[in-house]
């Protein structure tokens, strides 16, 4: 578990216990996980089980009902591309098929490094710079499958 | 319910008046009435899950259209269970299910014990309709015990409420939502990693094959096929009363006798009984007992640990436990290992060409033989297979045997005689019941007369009892279905705690409801009445046994004379006792 985690372990505590009484405890503390590492670690889930006497399979039951939880740690650069009727309908899939070519992996997955994902989002409010991508949520417009090699070229530290 | 009024419903059904108490379900009102609305999410043991839609009826005089299962009937109410457009719906909610099913019947865990396949056949479902999306899902035959098979799940959920609520393990849950949802062990992983027990409870209520018991049949032929093979196999208490189930006889039915012809048949050279391991249980059991008791050896209560799913639970969840827990092995490990020391012995065998088949009402059986380094005590795997009550009746159609106009057989009595002590094992309540009439024994001196111990009987998920003996107070508690073991563990942890008297002197426990007659390797079709049926059964052969307790037993005798000396001599103990450690709830 890197360092990080293993203080949320701690916190997990805290927030269980802060949550323990109220109803619908399990899900606050799972939102406020997800909310500090972006996705909830199956170590938390199990030391959660633990803290707070609810089965895995339970905590399970919660995560994977709700889309906005995620099981995985997120990727270090997020690119999203609009799937809102204009970018759509300018070419979102194909860019989306090129990222996805040089990446070796399809939409939803993450590369095994960590270090990109592939998503999309719904109309993004940009119609007019259709299509239109996002990298860890910046808008780059109008974007043609010609780009995509200079966008990832442009993910460095 | 004493005291409480409950009103009665008036209503009508297809125009037929009936009469209910209020909070009757539509569903169960129909019965009353000889009308069979088709279900397939309900099961008669489990409340409503409301999940498939196929047992609507019409509110006459309404666009109303109710689910029978999970509404109540209301007063004045005209109902309509079945008109053509009723059944219409029935089918399009048929073929919406079927869309999503695999076409695997031929081949599959429950082909002809389906309750999908019967519905397609009784609504004439001749083509596929609608188009087919099968979700894909890998299988999981992680525990060796039970097969999960999630593409052919149709999200009925019974075995959610099966395993959370009537277990409480919690190893299986429904993932994700909608279409998507699907049967999982906690959290995608495999089940062999998860708290699952291997009760079997899931596959003895799922109605299609999306949970079924680890088939070995292939390899008992193989072992009956080795000419160098000595091959001995066992029958368990509960399969004698149910088996009879798969080949059209009414639960209950004692067929002990044609087992025991057909085992012959099918090429085993030697045919025991597990009866016979249930009264050597009882002679070290019983004496356990006695030594804590009245001698303070050890801690009371004493917990019984015949139940594979129990001990497997007890050290997952309750390890805390492991002090009160018998060493004493369950029946079927005890027969193997006699079987490849004392039987081997004594007919000039050699237990390394000597296998020992047992035939259990029980998947866990498939998990316990291998559990830990004890249960290979004769310096081989002492049981080499265990099979389910369903498996052996597949082999006995395979092997071409008439069951119906078979005649009777016998066992081979050196491991094989067994006391209606011994049968009762099978049922819960049975356990308590044999040992007190050994203990009874050995702590007065004097045979417990009435033999029969009725607070031990019945379906009561905790049943309690205060026996006075010798002056001295025991209290005793028996517990079936996991869910109801936790009531009774918190009032020993509370006593304990409080440093007052022991709650109990000795708890029985057995994951499944009603015992191992109710167990999850049983033929399918599962109901109290079932249960009540098969436990009677055992309590006949009890009365109609020449001996009734297990130290009345000859063979058992002769045992002990010739081999063992006495219960928990330093021979018995290595051969016949077992040791427990707690073991992690989840393995990922
Ligand atoms: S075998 Fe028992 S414990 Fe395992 S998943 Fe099925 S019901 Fe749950
Ligand atoms: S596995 Fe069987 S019992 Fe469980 S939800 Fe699916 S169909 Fe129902
Ligand atoms: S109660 Fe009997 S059938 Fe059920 S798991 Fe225990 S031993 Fe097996
Ligand atoms: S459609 Fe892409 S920004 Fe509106
Ligand atoms: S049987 Fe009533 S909804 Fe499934």
């Amino acid at each position: 578990m890197p360092a990080q985690e293993k203080d949320l372990a701690a916190d997990v505590a805290l927030a269980a216990r802060k949550w323990q009484k109220k109803r619908g405890a399990l899900i606050m503390v799972l939102h406020e996980i997800q909310g500090r590492l972006g996705y909830v670690p199956r170590e938390i889930a199990l030391e959660l089980s633990k803290q707070m006497n609810v089965p895995l399979a339970r905590i399970y039951e919660v995560l994977t009902f709700y889309n906005f939880f995620e099981l995985e740690p997120p990727a270090k650069y997020v690119i999203s591309g609009c799937m809102g009727t204009a970018c759509y309908l300018k070419g979102t899939p194909q860019i989306l098929q090129e990222f996805g070519r040089l990446l070796g992996i399809e939409v939803g997955q993450t590369t095994p490094d960590g270090k990109f994902s592939l998503t999309t989002v719904r109309c993004v409010g940009c119609c007019g710079q259709a299509p239109v991508i996002l990298v860890n949520g910046e808008v780059k417009s109008k974007v043609s499958p010609k780009d995509v090699p200079h966008i990832l070229a442009e993910c460095t530290d | 319910m004493a005291g409480t009024a409950i009103r009665t419903i008036r209503a009508k059904l297809n125009g037929i008046e009936v009469e209910v108490p209020e909070g009757t379900t539509i569903l169960a009102a129909a019965e009353q009435v000889h009308l069979k609305i088709p279900t397939l999410c309900k099961h008669p043991d489990l409340p409503p899950t409301a999940a498939c839609g196929i047992c609507i009826v019409r509110v006459k005089g309404t666009s109303q259209m109710p689910r029978a299962c999970c509404t109540p009937l209301e007063e004045g109410m005209e109902i309509v269970t079945h008109d053509p457009e009723i059944v219409e719906i029935r089918r399009k909610v048929l073929e919406l299910i079927l869309s999503k099913h695999p076409n695997e019947c031929l081949t599959c865990g429950r082909n002809g014990t389906c309750e999908l396949q019967r519905l397609a056949s009784d609504f004439s479902i001749r083509e596929q309709s609608l188009p087919y999306i099968v979700p894909d899902l890998p299988v999981d035959q992680s525990t060796r015990t039970i097969v999960l098979e999630p593409r052919k799940c149709i999200a009925c959920g019974r075995c959610l409420t099966v395993c959370q609520d009537l277990q409480n393990v919690w190893a299986l849950s429904f993932l994700e939502r909608g279409i998507d949802t699907r049967m999982a062990p906690a959290g995608d992983i495999l089940l062999a990693d998860s708290p699952c027990i291997s009760c079997g409870q899931c596959s003895a209520h799922c109605p299609t094959g999306a949970i079924f018991e680890y088939d070995e049949t292939e390899k008992a032929w193989e072992l009956l096929r080795d000419p160098d093979l000595h091959c001995v196999v066992q029958i368990a208490p509960a399969v004698r009363v149910a088996i009879g189930e798969a080949f059209g006889y009414p639960p209950g039915t004692n067929l002990t006798g044609k087992l025991y012809a057909a085992l012959r048949y099918m090429g085993f050279d030697t045919v025991f009984d597990t009866n016979f391991g249930a009264d050597v249980t009882i002679m070290e059991e019983g004496t356990e007992f006695v030594k804590r008791f009245q001698e303070n050896q050890g801690e009371l209560p004493l917990i019984t640990s015949c139940c594979p799913a129990w001990v497997d639970f007890m050290e997952k969840y309750h390890s805390d436990m492991i002090e009160h827990f018998s060493s004493c092995k369950s029946p079927h490990e005890i027969v193997g290992v006699l079987t490849k020391t004392y039987y081997c012995e004594k007919r000039g065998l050699d237990p390394s060409k000597v296998r020992v088949v047992s035939i259990m009402p029980c998947t866990a059986k498939k998990y316990e033989i291998q559990r830990s380094d004890d249960m290979f005590a004769s310096g081989h795997q002492d049981v080499d297979l265990s099979l389910t009550t369903r498996e052996l009746a597949r082999m006995i159609k395979q092997a071409g045997i008439d069951f119906a106009s078979l005649p009777e057989g016998d066992a081979d009595p050196m491991l094989g005689l067994y006391t209606g002590a011994g049968t009762i094992f099978g049922t819960s309540g049975g356990v308590l019941e044999a040992a007190f009439r050994t203990a009874h024994k050995l702590l007065t001196g004097e045979e417990f007369d009435a033999i029969e111990f009725h607070p031990a009987r019945g379906l009561h998920g905790v049943k309690e009892a205060r026996i006075s003996v010798l002056g001295k107070e025991v209290r005793v508690a028996v517990a079936h279905g996991m869910g109801h073991v936790e009531e009774v563990l918190d009032r020993v942890r509370a006593a304990k705690e409080s440093g007052d008297e022991p709650a109990y002197h000795m708890i029985e426990v057995m994951a499944c409801p009603g015992g191992c007659i109710g167990g999850g390797g049983q033929p399918y079709g599962i109901t109290d009445s079932v249960r009540k049926q098969r436990a009677a059964g055992l309590y006949r052969d009890d009365r109609e046994r020449e001996f009734r307790r297990s130290h009345e037993n000859p063979y058992v005798q002769t045992l002990y004379a010739s081999y063992l000396g006495k219960p928990l001599s330093e021979r018995a103990h290595r051969l016949l006792h077992n040791s427990y450690k707690p073991r992690p709830t989840y393995r990922r």
